[in-house]
């Protein structure tokens, strides 16, 4: 396993053997159509350590952090914490000129929007 | 001082190939009293025996250490060979240099000193070792069956054919268990009932055989041989004597608005019920949470109708207490509960059912007659979809972590049976993987592929949402296509894992027999006492020890029952010995230990003491040895240090505790 | 000039027969690797074990000393694992008054079923030992080199 893919495993805490390939992730997905890989694959790249095709991918962006995927995995594998881990790899690695800056933040505020979605969002839309 | 021989078993290069076995022999000659040590590749072989023996003759030996696997495995191996050679067998030690030291190092230096000090506490123990000599108890020739499903119906029957008297506790108002809800067996198709019902009536008119529905096991108490069971007979209502079966009652019962356990809720039973037509006994029994009379005392309806006169509202639980000499748990299993599944929308919409509920559907004896339909609706489904391993193989807060082992079968079953009498339904089957290992298993699962057209997608099901037009939309993955599917369905079946039934625990802790982390009960070795409990006497039958289909089941009860034969055969069974013993000098009379002794084997008696000269008469403690099973709880209460363990004594395990430090 | 030598541990770990000892045993024939710093002492049950042993362990140089015994509720006697609780509450607050850390003295429920936990709690407390470094309360000074 190369050095990314290690990165990987230590920032999601996924333990990408425990995977059983039962596509229960897939099934539950409310974005599958629109990525182009699906939750159940994540696992694999990481495995092979294939992380610039996660990096490249649409599913980068098209994963909208809902946790439906953790929530229903049989196994505990959680791959929305997987591509979420190379989202951070990937806004870390970037530049940062095209970010918000934090004053502009407050006034885009939603006080009703969860907690979770923001820091989601947050790293999917600095671009 | 003993004289002591120290034997190293290579266990082939299971302990060679990490301990170095020739340090171990030679660090163990130098320990006090070891005047014979040696090393062999198998020790447990005949000729490794031969070797032990003629040690022990040749070096006139007092004492053995073998330095192998678990005593757990051979120490009853080694401790025969020591007594063939005229050793007493307790003057036998054995450490553990396998399962606790060569399989779990890697390191050959660490490993070495491991095993070098393992013996050393096992050379330290021998020195203070004693004979003993077991003695003896007498077995009652009488089983007890726990569990009335077919498990204990086959186990029961073949104890009763060889002979011995056996009884069976089944807590229903029948016995039958889950086979008599099953429609059809897999893989031969064959009618369940047609199969069951010939044992159910076979158990019940066999001489030898007693069987008690509505009742349970109360307490337990004794030990192999000669235990003491309490049995609650619920009050059934009904007299069993005088009730002739006709059913008249169930007929005119006023109150037919209960949910049938029998039918899985989906159907509706009177006040006074036989769960189904074959039951055994064919005596209702009054439900009496739903029964008019007894909520609000008007009615007595099935009284009047009653011919025999048997409806007896008066009747209580009634306590029967037998002696057994063997007790065989055979308590089966029920499907996990589905709450935490919300996805598959099992609470909402009623067209979505587990497989044991599709049995109940199928049966010409269930809610809908036997036709194949929406319970919602009641109209014919045209788009079946099957969901494998809901709650099985699930490694996290909802599910079960083991495999249910009998869902793809069923399945593959339900699947081949709907398509064959409806060949306008189309199956569908959601699945992880598909396994069928067994005899001609495979073969009828690709029957219901190949001749039956059964679609079986790889993939789960990640939800499944009711329609407003009454049907059910749902959502999967199908993992060969890289694709997410939508389809629409009418009907969803769900293989919901199976768990050891409830009652399970209840029982275990009152035959204090071991249970895993799943409540199944834990064998005396998984793979060579398999129908055996660590506790002696209990026995385990059926899916109550892991998951297992009906052809398993069967031959576990067999071997259950030729277990329980075997022990009822004896007149005598050999005790161990090593119970407590109570040192008449130091004891004070205080009564602490006769107060932690879960066995009631302490008692009080006036001794006449011979006190360093002082001779006087005292209130000591006498341990009966054919109650104690050498726990050790007194050992540690008694306050005077009177009380000790014979074979693990005060002094043996500081011998190795001080060797260990050393 | 004298190399520091890495610490190793003396842990005595009593098990009994039915549950713990047969899940170290599992552990064993399962694979799973603990420190060989752990020697087993195999009792009938956990409430064979007398305070005293422990004292004695501590006495003769041991830095760290557990009991398994079966899960509250599956004890093979019924109740053995219940005295043993309470005995061993009762001494462990005791050994902390005296000097003798909490995390030097443990009890654990392990079943026969569980080999992985056995190998997890045994590798949890060699750890905390090491952590915890030598024992020096309770030693006696004539066991020493």
């Amino acid at each position: 396993m190369n050095k990314k893919a290690e990165l990987i495993r230590e920032i999601s805490g996924v333990n990408p053997l425990k995977c059983m390939k039962c596509g229960k992730c897939s099934a539950t997905c409310p974005s599958f159509d629109e990525m182009d890989i699906g939750p159940h694959q994540f696992v694999s790249y990481v495995l092979r350590g294939d992380i610039e095709a996660l990096a490249n991918s649409t599913s980068l962006w098209k994963c909208l952090s809902c946790f439906a995927c953790v929530e229903r995995c049989p196994r505990n594998v959680e791959p929305a914490k997987l591509i979420d881990a190379a989202r951070q790899i990937t806004v870390r690695t970037r530049g940062t000129e095209k970010d918000l800056s934090p004053d502009e933040i407050p006034a885009l505020l939603d006080e009703e929007t969860p907690q979770q979605l923001l820091v989601s969002a947050f790293r999917r839309y600095r671009r | 001082m003993q004289r002591i021989g120290v034997f190293v078993c290579h266990c082939g290069s299971n302990i060679a190939a990490t301990v170095d076995v020739k340090r171990v022999v030679e660090e163990a000659k130098k320990e006090q009293g070891v005047v014979h040590a040696e090393d062999y590749p198998y020790m447990c072989s005949e000729a490794g025996q031969a070797l032990i023996a003629a040690a022990i003759k040749e070096k006139n030996l007092g004492g053995i250490v073998v330095c192998s696997c678990s005593p757990r495995m051979h120490e009853a191996t080694f401790r025969k060979a020591a007594e063939r050679a005229g050793l007493n067998p307790y003057m036998v030690e054995i450490a553990n240099i396998r399962e606790h030291c060569s399989w779990i190092h890697k390191d050959m230096e660490e490993a070495t000193e491991k095993a070098v000090i393992l013996a050393r506490a096992a050379i330290a123990k021998v020195h203070l070792n004693a004979h003993l000599h077991p003695g003896e108890s007498a077995v009652t020739k009488r089983a007890l069956v726990i569990g009335g499903g077919i498990a204990g119906i086959q186990t029961a029957l073949d104890i009763a054919e060889a002979g011995y008297k056996v009884d069976i506790v089944e807590k229903t108002p029948s016995i039958g268990g889950r086979m008599s809800q099953l429609d059809k067996t897999f893989p031969t198709l064959d009618c369940s009932a047609c199969i069951l019902t010939p044992k159910m009536v076979e158990a019940a008119a066999h001489e030898n055989i007693t069987i008690y529905t509505y009742s349970e096991v109360e307490k337990v108490s004794g030990f192999v041989g000669d235990f003491s069971v309490d049995i609650r007979k619920k009050a059934r209502s009904v007299d069993m004597n005088k009730c002739t079966g006709c059913g008249l009652c169930q007929e005119k019962c006023p109150s037919k608005k209960s949910l049938s356990e029998f039918n899985r809720g989906l159907g509706t039973r009177s006040a006074i019920y036989t769960p189904f037509a074959q039951a055994i006994p064919n005596v209702p029994v009054i439900d009496r949470e739903s029964c008019i009379k007894f909520k609000t005392g008007k009615c007595g309806l099935c009284e009047k109708v009653c011919q025999a006169g048997a409806i007896d509202y008066a009747q209580t639980d009634e306590i029967i207490t037998e002696k057994y000499g063997a007790i065989v748990v055979a308590t089966g299993f029920d499907t996990i509960n589905l709450d935490k599944y919300g996805e598959y929308a099992y609470h909402e919409s009623p067209d979505v059912i587990t497989s044991l509920e599709l049995e109940r559907v199928m049966n010409a004896a269930g809610p809908t007659k036997g036709h194949l339909e929406r319970l919602s609706d009641g109209k014919a489904p045209k788009e079946i979809v099957f969901i494998q391993c809901v709650g099985s193989r699930c490694d996290d807060h909802r599910g079960k972590p083991y495999c249910s082992k009998i869902c793809c079968m069923y399945t593959a079953k339900h699947a081949m049976l709907i398509r064959d009498k409806y060949p306008d339904v189309n199956v569908t089957v959601f699945y992880i993987d598909v396994r069928t290992p067994g005899k001609n298993f495979d073969e009828f699962y690709r029957r219901a592929v190949e001749e039956y057209g059964v679609n079986y997608i790889k993939g789960q099901v990640g939800k499944v949402v009711p329609q407003p037009d009454g049907s059910l939309l749902v959502q999967g993955s199908d993992l060969l296509d890289g694709k997410q599917m939508k389809m629409r369905a009418d009907m969803v079946v769900l293989a919901t894992a199976i768990e050891p039934d409830p009652s399970v625990r209840k029982i275990a802790t009152m035959l204090t027999a071991s249970i895993d982390t799943n409540n199944f009960l834990t064998e005396a070795h998984p793979k060579l006492r398999p129908v055996e409990s660590p506790t002696a006497g209990v026995f385990l039958s059926g899916v109550c020890q892991g998951p297992k289909d009906i052809p398993e089941t069967v031959s576990q009860a067999g071997a259950a029952a030729v277990k329980v034969i075997g022990l009822l055969a004896k007149d005598k069974l050999t005790t161990n010995p090593c119970t407590a013993e109570s040192d008449s000098l130091l004891c004070n009379g205080c009564s602490v230990c006769q107060n932690v002794c879960p066995y009631g084997a302490i008692s009080y008696e006036d001794k006449e003491i011979n006190d360093h000269g002082i001779r006087e008469t005292r209130r000591v403690a006498v341990v009966n040895g054919a109650l104690c099973q050498g726990c050790g709880a007194c050992t540690v209460a008694c306050p005077s240090g009177a009380m000790d363990l014979k074979g693990f004594s005060n002094r043996q395990i500081i011998a190795e505790v001080d060797a260990i430090c050393r | 000039m004298s190399v520091e030598k890495e610490f190793r541990p003396k842990i005595v770990a009593f098990c009994c027969n039915w549950c713990s000892y047969a899940g170290a045993d599992l552990a064993g024939s399962s694979r799973l690797a603990y420190p060989a710093d752990v020697k087993i002492i195999r009792v009938p049950c956990s409430c064979r074990v007398n305070p005293m042993f422990i004292l004695r362990a501590f006495e003769k140089g041991a830095d760290g000393v557990i009991l398994c015994g079966c899960h509250p509720g599956d004890c093979h006697y019924s109740t053995g694992n219940y005295y043993a609780r309470r005995r061993m509450t009762l001494l462990f607050s005791l050994l902390d008054y005296l000097g003798v850390e909490e995390g030097r003295t443990r009890v654990e429920w392990v079943s026969a079923a569980e080999g992985v936990k056995f190998s997890t709690v045994m590798n949890d407390f060699v750890e905390k030992i090491r952590s915890l470094g030598e024992n020096v309360r309770l030693g006696d000074l004539r066991c020493k080199n």
